[in-house]
């Protein structure tokens, strides 16, 4: 039986092999480099940086929009968005946000688009057609992750000092709950099945799991890995396949992805990648993960079927935040 | 309303600032995170987000006042007479730890807001420890479960046996003292503030990471002065430096103003220097700040200066960014109108411990809330990259420490490699097997 196993595995794994070779032709991975106030390009299937877009200061949050025709990226000491073309890499304008704008997200429709001002308490609500504000929702203190419900009802925004989710509506533009979680909460995403949001905390050092419905929380993931402090597991991104059978989480100063099973919330695997892995980007076939490592400027490349890094690409000074475009 | 303004000066006895109702909390809030003036020297305006100042909008539908919790704290700061520090940079403001009280209170109430509870701030203020201490315990008497003490060390300790069997915990947030937290420890009492010995070892740590490991240590004559060079010694010897020599700075501050003076100190300095056997570093110890910045670039030897001058330990530094520290910086400049200095932050810290415990508990209850604080389960997120607890034996909080400059920092210790079996961060300090704290978990 164990033979049996290992060959299956070595057969899913030249499969594998196959498919990142198919699957290469379109994307385009777009890396923000916090420090550098650069976007770096890389070719998802070369897994080379193809080009380097210099932009405002301090690029954080990334985003595609427009049907993936632009790239938005919060230019945080700019206190603004920034519009790229997602094919010619210009410029193509810029969006008003608070201070301090660090991640946005889009309603589902594809408009409008709302970003958490980390230095303002507040979420801003933007029209990135018209380019104008609609309104500013007051949140906790220090407002950061940023969370969709498939259906674009709800947003959940998480303040990293006031340490809860906060449930906006959408449509009228109010918190309807408020849930406490661990400390200095990073990243709230809505599982795709849209019944459960998850919600790193980075200093708590846990995975908070939250009935979408309800507003109740269902369970608490916390870590352990061998020869790592407990202190140095701050958890920050978390990515979901399209399934929503896996979920892959960062787990920042201890260098490594956990890939967590959705349905028993244990983990699976803990991937090496590069220091302080911060944000996740899937390709949009879901066969390859792409992580920023601020602290050791490179992005680590995961075959998401094998669960094995295959590369590491160096990028600008301190990659934050990535995104991958058809 | 009233946080928005200022306070009254040293010496009138007692402020009160109090925000009543969650609205009124939450415009207050608004309004102190917009003024234009310190909005200027950051970066170029935003562009005017749509209208959020007046309307509490999207705040949690209001409930009836009757609902809210509210959680008085109150900060007891003890008015010295120190001689002025000798760099212009280096005078404390008149309000040097309120900014950081009234920053944890908004903090605080932001949060607080949406669980239908409001933190209050009071302080007390006096030259005179009796006066201080009684005005303390009338609070505590009339319900006031959270002491933050600015305070000498023996004041602290009187103010903590004159409560010892209230239902009122003090956070020490004003001395380095180590004896407060060792031989006279009281279980009553919290410490936020770094012990004078982590500051110490933190330094050393850095030193030995360097190999800088020959000092030349030049003390004060204030008691201060020698408790901070004993610690530098004890710090010594845990990480095996050694102090090649030690003298005296028997300095007479007279006047820390006039024309002229360096002519002389460029003579002086030099020459208190020279015939040093082989080193590596000058270690000042003067807490007051009075000389010891005399001593960067004037040394006989080309040798760097570390301790209360050059590169010196401390719990928060203005310039700090790490660990998201942006932010809190911008707010606590907004709401100041200045620096947030390492007094302002380890008060911050205390506060937050209170708005933490009502969080988690979602009570207002002091009892509740110290049982909390005391437990094992307690910990904070202050802007150091990772949480911090308190040490069960003797209720130090555990903190990284930074090593900066005048301008900025240079690293942050526990250094690599600086192992410990529970916490690195109790590399620094008192750790458990060598504390003399006896029964404060009693």
């Amino acid at each position: 039986m164990k033979k049996l196993h290992s060959a299956f595995g070595l057969t899913i794994g030249l499969a594998a092999l196959t498919l990142v070779s198919q699957s290469a032709l379109a994307f385009k991975v777009f890396v923000s480099n916090e420090k550098e106030n650069t976007v770096s390009v890389i070719d998802s299937e070369t897994l080379e940086v193809v080009h380097t877009i210099k932009t405002g200061q301090r690029p954080r949050g990334i985003i595609l929009a427009n049907e993936g025709k632009w790239v938005i990226v919060c230019t945080s000491d700019d206190n603004e968005l920034q519009v790229y073309d997602a094919k010619t890499y210009e410029l193509v304008k810029r969006l008003p946000s608070g201070p301090d704008p660090e991640l946005p997200i889009l309603h589902s429709s594809g408009n409008p688009l709302y970003v958490s001002n980390e230095d303002d308490n507040l979420v801003t609500v933007v029209d990135i057609m018209k380019g104008n504000v609609i309104t500013d929702v007051p949140v906790g203190v220090e407002p950061e992750g940023m969370g969709i419900s498939p259906d674009g009802k709800i947003l959940v925004n998480t303040s990293e000092t006031t340490n809860m989710a906060h449930f906006i509506d959408t449509a009228t533009f109010k918190t309807v709950d408020n849930v406490l979680v661990d400390n200095r909460p990073r990243v709230a995403q809505f599982t795709p099945d849209g019944k459960q949001v998850w919600v790193s905390a980075e200093i708590g050092s846990s995975v908070t799991i939250i009935d979408a419905e309800t507003k109740k929380i269902v369970s608490k993931i916390t870590f352990e890995i061998q020869g790592v402090s407990k202190d140095a597991i701050q958890p920050v991104g978390i990515r979901f396949t399209k399934d929503g059978k896996k979920a892959f989480l960062a787990t920042g100063p201890a260098n490594r992805v956990a890939v967590i099973d959705t349905a028993t919330y244990k983990v699976e695997k803990y991937l090496l990648v590069g220091q302080r892995v911060w944000n996740l980007g899937f390709t949009p076939d879901d066969k390859l993960l792409f992580t920023t490592n601020g602290a050791s400027n490179d992005v680590s490349v995961i075959d998401v079927e094998a669960l094995k890094v295959v590369k590491s690409i160096k990028v600008g000074r301190y990659p934050w935040g990535v995104v991958v475009a058809p | 309303m009233t946080i928005a303004v200022g306070w009254p000066s040293a010496g009138t006895g007692r402020s009160r600032v109090t925000a009543r109702l969650l609205l009124a909390m939450v415009a207050t809030g608004l309004m102190i995170s917009a003024p234009q003036s310190s909005r200027a020297e950051e970066a170029p305006a935003p562009p005017a987000p749509a209208t959020p100042a007046t309307e509490p909008a999207a705040a949690p539908e209001s409930a009836p006042a009757g609902d809210v919790q509210t959680v008085p704290i109150l900060l007891v700061r003890e008015l010295r007479d120190k001689p002025p520090p000798l760099s212009l940079l280096d005078v404390p403001p008149p309000d040097d730890g309120v900014g950081g009280a009234k920053l944890a209170v908004a903090d605080n109430n932001t949060t607080g807001k949406f669980l239908k509870q409001n933190f209050t701030l009071d302080v007390v203020q006096d030259a005179k420890p009796e006066v201080l201490v009684a005005a303390a315990v009338k609070r505590v008497e009339e319900g006031v479960g959270f002491l933050i003490a600015d305070l000498e060390p023996k004041t602290l300790l009187m103010l903590a046996d004159a409560i010892k069997d209230k239902n009122a915990i003090i956070f020490n947030a004003g001395t380095p003292d180590d004896s407060v937290r060792e031989e006279q420890c009281r279980p009553n009492v919290k410490h936020t503030a770094p012990s004078r010995t982590m500051l110490a070892d933190a330094l050393a740590q850095y030193m030995a990471w360097k190999r800088w490991s020959r000092w030349f240590l030049v003390v004060g004559p204030t008691d201060e002065d020698k408790a901070y060079a004993e610690a530098l010694r004890r710090a010594a010897k845990r990480f095996g430096l050694k102090i090649v020599e030690e003298r005296t700075f028997a300095y007479d501050p007279g006047s820390r103003r006039s024309d002229g003076g360096f002519e002389q100190i460029q003579q002086q300095i030099p020459q208190f220097t020279q015939k040093v056997p082989e080193y590596d570093v000058t270690a000042v110890a003067d807490e007051g700040q009075l000389f010891s910045e005399y001593f960067p670039y004037r040394t006989w030897d080309a040798r760097p200066v570390i301790g209360t001058a050059g590169l010196y330990a401390a719990s928060w530094h203005p310039a700090i960014e790490l660990w998201g520290g942006t932010q809190f910086q911008n707010r606590f400049k907004r709401m100041n109108g200045r620096l947030m200095r390492p007094l302002d932050y380890d008060i911050w810290e205390a506060v937050r411990v209170v708005g933490e415990a009502a969080t988690r508990k979602k009570s207002a209850d002091p009892k509740e809330l110290i049982s909390y604080i005391k437990s094992p389960e307690f910990e904070l997120a202050a802007f150091k990259g990772q949480k911090l607890t308190f040490r069960s034996w003797n209720g130090q909080l555990r903190q990284p420490i930074l090593l900066v400059t005048g301008k900025a920092h240079v690293t942050v210790s526990p250094q690599p490699g600086f192992l410990h079996q529970v916490s690195e961060l109790d590399t620094l300090g008192y750790d458990k097997p060598e504390s003399k704290c006896k029964g404060y978990d009693k």
